[in-house]
Order: structure tokens, then sequence, then C-alpha cells
């Protein structure tokens, strides 16, 4: 019998290495997998390669593994969070600054088993000819750039050449979760949660409810279980998030 | 922080006059700072439909304190309501939406505008990194609206022969409300198509670094 429920952050995210790439779900404070970035932290793991569409907004989630410096390379496209800001110019962190639609796409493509694909988002602007600092020295100078994307003409416009994100593990969360890894989301709180699961070769999720199986409607599941290796009771308070208002 | 009375439309009255411009049955997205505003002033008798690019359409107002739905937030990160007969989707459908040529219209602020419709509103060199969904945003919808102060805080000019920013996207933009004006980037100039009560000619062409036309219904001082 399949059960993917497990009872132990810890030991369930154990098998993640250091260095290991993780494709986090998340947008600003909601649907963010804060139990298990903090688990992460708790195990110690370090030199981390984390895809995810925010850098963190306040020190929970992805804010707290940025802020703790475990990361070697960020891939997103609104790491506005002030630690990252720091260590990425201190040279501490690489940055690989993407469209937030192309990092959707790329992380579904990921999934999807497509390689690669066109699209004419950022065609000529800076994140596209080369022309964006990947990384800095500890003295503030540019040492990578982001490479230069192909570029070819499809209709009379001009799209780029963007390569699939799939990573080792994804971590994400969920409203509604069954043992067979099957996923309901409420809100905006999906957000890049589905994207993520996909591009995961083993993907953790964490639910505010585990449910039986058949409580989620066929038609009601926003992710079908097959994508999902992992699925954990959310601890109760890290869905209960006060209001922190805004951030840019 | 108190300023000095602004020459032109205050930031709400620039919003309104946006708004007005928004036919009923559009589907539209809004950018995060005066762009928003716009919501709050579409006339009563139109039904305009508001996207989110975190995954929702049928984007609401400002939850109370008791109303806060923790799961629902704005692209902007604010704790959001919902309309009736709102959708929620995932990111790559959102983007879907967005590129895929659905939106009737985006408005954004911006830095910089050309003549030509270039736009530069995602980066500031030394400045915080991040681009969100801007690039997408001006690649795939329909009309893209720029609002944005007439000038920058130093009062330097933003509508420009060229941008001296980093672009988000070239030949996109379709129309531009200033705090001076209404504005369509004409290739060559902007046609200035409708000016701010108290605003004439002559303080708009000092205020602009790209040539500027002046259409009929844009009369000075009206």
């Amino acid at each position: 019998m399949i059960n993917k429920v497990r009872a132990d952050a810890l030991e369930m995210l154990s098998i993640v290495p250091d260095g290991a790439s993780i494709t986090i779900g998340g947008f600003g404070l909601t649907g963010v997998p804060i139990m298990l970035c903090d688990a992460l932290c708790e195990l110690d793991r370090k030199d981390l390669h984390i895809v995810s569409n925010n850098a963190g907004i306040d020190p929970t989630g992805v804010g707290r593994l940025v802020g703790e410096g475990r990361l070697r390379k960020f891939t997103g496209s609104f790491p506005s969070n002030k630690d990252f800001f720091t260590l990425f110019h201190r040279g501490r962190v690489e940055l690989e600054l993407v469209p937030q639609g192309t990092l959707a796409e790329r992380m579904r493509a990921g999934g999807a088993g497509i390689p690669a694909f066109y699209t004419p988002t950022s065609a000529g602007t800076d994140l596209a000819t080369g022309s964006y600092p990947a990384r800095y020295d500890g003295n503030g100078q540019v040492t990578a750039w982001l490479p230069a994307k192909d570029v070819r003409v499809f209709g009379g416009t001009a799209c780029v050449l963007e390569t699939a994100l799939a990573t080792d593990f994804a971590l994400v969360k969920s409203h509604r979760a069954d043992r067979l890894g099957n996923l309901a989301f409420r809100l905006a709180s999906r957000n890049f949660n589905v994207p993520a699961a996909m591009a995961g070769r083993v993907t953790f999720c964490e639910s505010q409810s585990i449910v039986e199986v058949g409580e989620i409607e066929p038609d009601d599941v926003h992710l079908p279980g097959i994508f999902v290796q992992h699925v954990i009771q959310s601890r109760p308070g890290s869905f209960d998030a006060p209001n922190r208002g805004a951030a840019s | 922080m108190s300023e000095p009375e602004p020459l032109g439309w205050s930031r709400d009255d620039l919003a309104t006059r946006a708004a007005l411009d928004v036919p009923d049955g559009a589907y539209v997205n809004l950018g995060i700072g005066i762009p928003m505003l716009i919501a709050s002033h579409i006339p009563d008798d139109r039904e305009v439909w508001f996207h989110t690019e975190n995954g929702v359409l049928g984007l609401g107002g400002v939850p109370e304190a008791d109303e806060i739905d923790l799961d629902m937030q704005n692209a902007g990160k604010e704790y959001s309501k919902i309309v009736v007969g709102a959708a929620a989707f995932d990111s790559a459908l959102s983007f879907a939406i967005v590129r895929g040529g659905h939106l009737d219209i985006a408005v954004l602020g911006g830095m910089q505008v050309t003549a030509t419709g270039d736009l530069a509103n995602w980066s500031v060199p030394g400045r915080t990194p991040g681009v969100g969904g801007a690039m997408d945003l001006v690649t795939g919808s329909k009309q893209v609206w720029v609002l944005m102060e007439h000038t920058d805080r130093t009062g330097t000019p933003k509508l420009m022969r060229h941008c001296t920013l980093p672009v988000t996207g070239t030949r996109c933009v379709s129309r531009v409300y200033t705090t001076l004006g209404v504005f369509q980037p004409a290739g060559t100039h902007f046609e200035c198509i409708d000016l701010a009560p108290g605003v004439d000619r002559e303080t708009v062409r000092g205020l602009t670094d790209a040539e500027v036309t002046f259409h009929d219904d844009a009369r000075d001082g009206h």
C-alpha cells in the first residue's frame, strides 16, 4: 500500500544532502513551506541551490535559509530580501535572475519532460544579452554575468531560448493532502507550488491538513500524487502567520 | 512627511483618469504602486476583472482586519479580497494568461518610457535585484499602459528619447499616464492626448526629454 505520509520532518528531510538543488513553492507569505525550510536549517544543510520566486520577504521560510547563509546559488524572480542583497554583493551567493513567468514555465517544463522552450519574455533585455551580474567578488566587482540567451524570431517576434529547471528536490505546501500525495490548494497559496512539485525529482509537501483518500474529489485534485513522494502534517502555527503586512 | 503641492494630477487623480479609459468587460492586471489605485476608480457601470499574477482572476479590494484570509494576497504581497466568480490557478497557468495574450491591459509603473514604446521599470544598477513579472506582462498583454510621475524626484524627465536605464521590454507601451497628461508613444515623438488641469504645453515640453506633439483635445490650462 502506498503511504507517503511521514511523521517527522527532520527524519524525512535527512535524505537531502549538502549542495542539493531544491525548488521551493510559495509567493510572498502565501503557500510557503515554512516548516520544511526550518527543518533544513535544523539539519544544518549548506551550499544549497534554491529555486524559488522570492528569496524570502521576512526571516521565515526561504528568508531563513538565506539569512543563515545556507545558499550557494539562488534562482528566482524577486530576491528583494536585504540579507540576500548583502550576501550577493559580497560574493557569497550566486544569482540567476529569471522573469517570473519564465521561472514558472521552466519549472513546469522540468517536470513535463520539455528540455527547453522559446519565449518572447526578456528578449532584448539585460537578462537575455549577458549584461546582468550573476556573481560578485568580495570587493563588489562582477566576476560572472548571466549567459547570453540564444535568440530566434518566430512570426516576427524575437524569442529567447530558456532551459527547463529540474532540481534534486522540491518543497511545497498544500491546504489538503492525502496518503497518495494528491494535493489541493486554496486561493493564491497555490502559486508556484504546482510547478515546483513538478520540477523536483523528489517532492516533499507539508499540508495544513491530511485527509482520507477520496476526500479530495478527483476534479478537485490540483496536483496528482504521482508528483509527490512525501507528505507531512504542517506544524500548527506555521500557517497561522500574523498579518505581517506588505513588503516590497 | 509633507510635500509641496504637485503640479497636475495627484496619484489618485491619475488613477481616476486612467480608470476612465478601462472599458467594460476588460481583463486587467494592475502593477504595484499607483496602478493598483485604478481598481477603486472604475466607473460603477463597468464590469472589469483584475488578474493578479500570483494566481487569481477576480482580485478584490483591501480586507478589514477580520476579513483577512491568509491564503489570499495580491502580487504586492498585501492581503486582499476576491470577488464572487473569481478563479484561482497556479503560477504557470497565470503566466499563460499573461504571456498568451489574454489580458486586455497591463498597467505598470515606470521609470522611463521612450517615444518608440520602450519601457524601463525593473532595475536601477546597485539597487536590490528583482524583476518579478514585469517582463512577462509587457510581452504578452494586448495593451500596456504606464502610470507614473512625469519626472523623477529630482525633476529629471521620464519620457525619453532613449532609455538610460535597463529596459523591461521594447516597443511595448501603448499609453502613458503621467501627472501632467496622457501620452501615446508615436515612434519619433509622444502625442499628448490630454493635459491635466492647470498644466500648459510649454511646461510639458520643458519636463519631457522626447519631442511632444499635442492633440487638439490637449488644451492648455483647462
